[in-house]
């Protein structure tokens, strides 16, 4: 299959299960509303070295949000759910309570299950904080120096696949950003998915495991870079012409998310300078989700 | 949907507990006549006093003055009440959920220790609105009551959650005892506000007169006032809450948390 003279590998993305939670930040400005999310979205790329991935979802316009303020929706996703219930602990208290007018609020309020977050946060407040229950929910004021910190008790938390990819195979680095650019531009207007890793693209792919370092979870993805092409050690995934590759990750709420945010980005990503998309898989043994390029386009 | 017209105003109070969408939701036309109500001390049966059309319905409309009639919806869970005048005592006391609307006055102990719902009257209350019954430790633990009017005393007296709104001023003691809960007076209230009361929400739209044992905290924005601005909004009332507030703290002869917030705007 061919797209705009850009070669589509017929192979699939595999990706697998995870658990993820929205969080609503509010602030009086969207500016300081995109700084805490921006916070607490940092150093959150792979669930391997930072125990969790998560991006920013969406601005969300005043309306949009339960205080009525300018607003951010970001997605969380970690392995299980106990996992994930202590990285919102830790990110909602070091990212958004220190954040200056900042509120935080649940997204995901049908998600079937629950993990505390403000109601163990509410400790901060060394008993001068006071909770409000209003139309089924608990939220806790916890008072700071700025004035009080508004957080809801509980988030939801839902089961999520994160892992979705495709690589972008191009003539030179050039292209390669630019159609890794253009992916990432369409892919986050895509509804509950996020592109964890920075700028949503990332240029170190990796296997399992490692050739030589036996105690290593993940190392270079050798059949994918240029520079190893000629060795003998190295069995090249790279076809003529191939000079630099970049990979894109997407991690969504569920298939259909991951679904539209690949077609459209794969469809993006097809432009001049680049030679073949294709995408990462383990050969089915990784995950149980599979997105297969081919049926993704047709 | 059931109608019922009050035939006369009755001489003395009559207790029709059995006015609710839980009753009347399974009954005939004839089972519903024959529900008994209390007229003193005289048991006596609905049709006796009211003409009743429609059957077996969680949606009740009373028409006539029915202000000496009293526990209407007492402890309802579900549908819906709408009295097209004036209703007696205890309208939704212990109510678990459901909506109640009235179109003229109530008298006292609307929604005492209600637990969910939603009561909304247009006219004026009585006292003891969301209260503690005499004795009881907790007054209303959630749901919601809108009085568009005025109310009389003890509003939200010993209440635990929840949310009361009073249109108009309020008399002596609202927040008595208050134990968690909001209240929101639009229009301010009379002496005493919050007395005793040990956590919750007062917030005045207006300026108050405040016991000596509440304390001058700060002037801020709350920001948890917003969610209940945007809640609110949905029955038509406007809480201002791009706005800032005066907040005390007592009540310190308790020595209370609680809090009263007073709209700056109002200054």
């Amino acid at each position: 299959m061919e797209r705009r003279g850009v070669r589509i590998v017929d192979t699939f993305a595999e990706a697998f299960d995870m658990r993820a939670a929205r969080v609503l930040i509010t602030a009086a400005s969207p500016r300081w509303a995109h700084t805490a999310a921006q916070s607490m979205t940092g150093f959150a790329t792979s669930v391997i070295g930072c125990k969790v991935e998560a991006g920013i979802e969406a601005d969300l316009v005043s309306h949009h949000t339960p205080d009525g303020r300018p607003g951010v929706s970001v997605l969380l996703f970690g392995f299980d759910v106990e996992g994930l219930a202590a990285r919102l602990l830790d990110r909602v208290g070091q990212t958004v309570l220190t954040c200056p007018t900042t509120a935080c609020f649940d997204g995901l309020p049908e998600a079937p299950d629950r993990v505390i977050v403000g109601g163990l946060l509410r400790h901060f407040g060394d008993r001068y904080q006071s909770s409000k229950f209003l139309d089924g929910r608990r939220y806790w004021r916890i008072p700071v120096m700025e004035g009080e910190f508004l957080v809801q008790e509980a988030f939801g938390v839902q089961k999520a696949i994160g892992g979705g990819n495709f690589l972008i195979l191009a003539q030179d680095q050039p292209a390669a950003l630019e159609a890794a650019e253009a992916a990432v531009a369409v892919m986050r207007r895509t509804a509950g998915v996020v592109l964890p890793f920075p700028g949503g693209v990332v240029r170190a792919g990796s296997k399992i495991g490692a050739k030589h370092y036996k105690k290593l979870v993940a190392s270079t993805n050798d059949a994918y870079c240029p520079t190893l092409r000629a060795r003998d050690d190295v069995t090249t995934q790279l076809p003529d012409g191939v000079n630099s590759v970049l990979e894109i990750v997407v991690d969504g709420l569920d298939h259909q998310a991951i679904e539209d945010a690949l077609r459209t980005g794969i469809d993006a990503a097809c432009r001049p300078g680049v030679v073949e998309i294709t995408a990462g898989n383990y050969g089915g043994k990784l995950g149980k989700h599979q997105f297969h390029l081919h049926a993704l386009l047709s | 949907m059931i109608t019922l017209t009050l035939k006369e105003e009755p001489s003395v109070p009559l207790e029709a507990e059995m006015l609710s969408p839980d009753v009347t939701m399974k009954l005939t036309n004839e089972e519903i006549r024959r529900l008994p109500v209390y007229l003193g001390k005289r048991q006596r049966q609905v049709d006796d006093f009211f003409t009743v059309d429609g059957e077996a319905s969680d949606r009740l409309e009373i028409h006539g003055d029915a202000g000496r009639v009293k526990w209407i919806g007492r402890g309802m869970t579900r549908g819906r009440i709408t009295i097209r005048g004036r209703a007696g005592m205890h309208v939704g006391a212990y109510m678990k959920g459901g909506a109640i609307e009235v179109e003229g006055d109530v008298s006292d102990w609307l929604g005492a220790e209600m637990s969910g719902g939603v009561i909304r009257v247009h006219g004026n209350a009585g006292g003891q609105v969301g209260a503690a019954y005499r004795g009881s430790l907790s007054g209303m633990t959630d749901g919601t009551v809108i009085v568009d009017g005025s109310a009389g005393l003890e509003v939200g007296m010993r209440m635990k959650r929840g949310t009361i709104v009073v249109g108009k001023p309020a008399r002596d003691f609202a927040g008595l005892q208050m134990k968690g809960g909001t209240i929101v007076l639009c229009g301010g209230a009379e002496l005493r506000t919050g007395a005793w009361m040990n956590r919750g929400t007062i917030v005045s739209l207006t300026p108050l007169q405040l016991l000596p044992t509440f304390g001058y905290a700060s002037t801020y924005n709350p920001t948890f006032l917003r969610l209940y601005a945007r809640y609110l909004s949905a029955f038509g009332l406007a809480l201002p809450a791009d706005a800032s507030y005066q907040r005390y703290t007592g009540d310190a002869a308790v020595p209370g948390k609680g809090e009263i917030l007073v709209w700056n705007g109002a200054a």
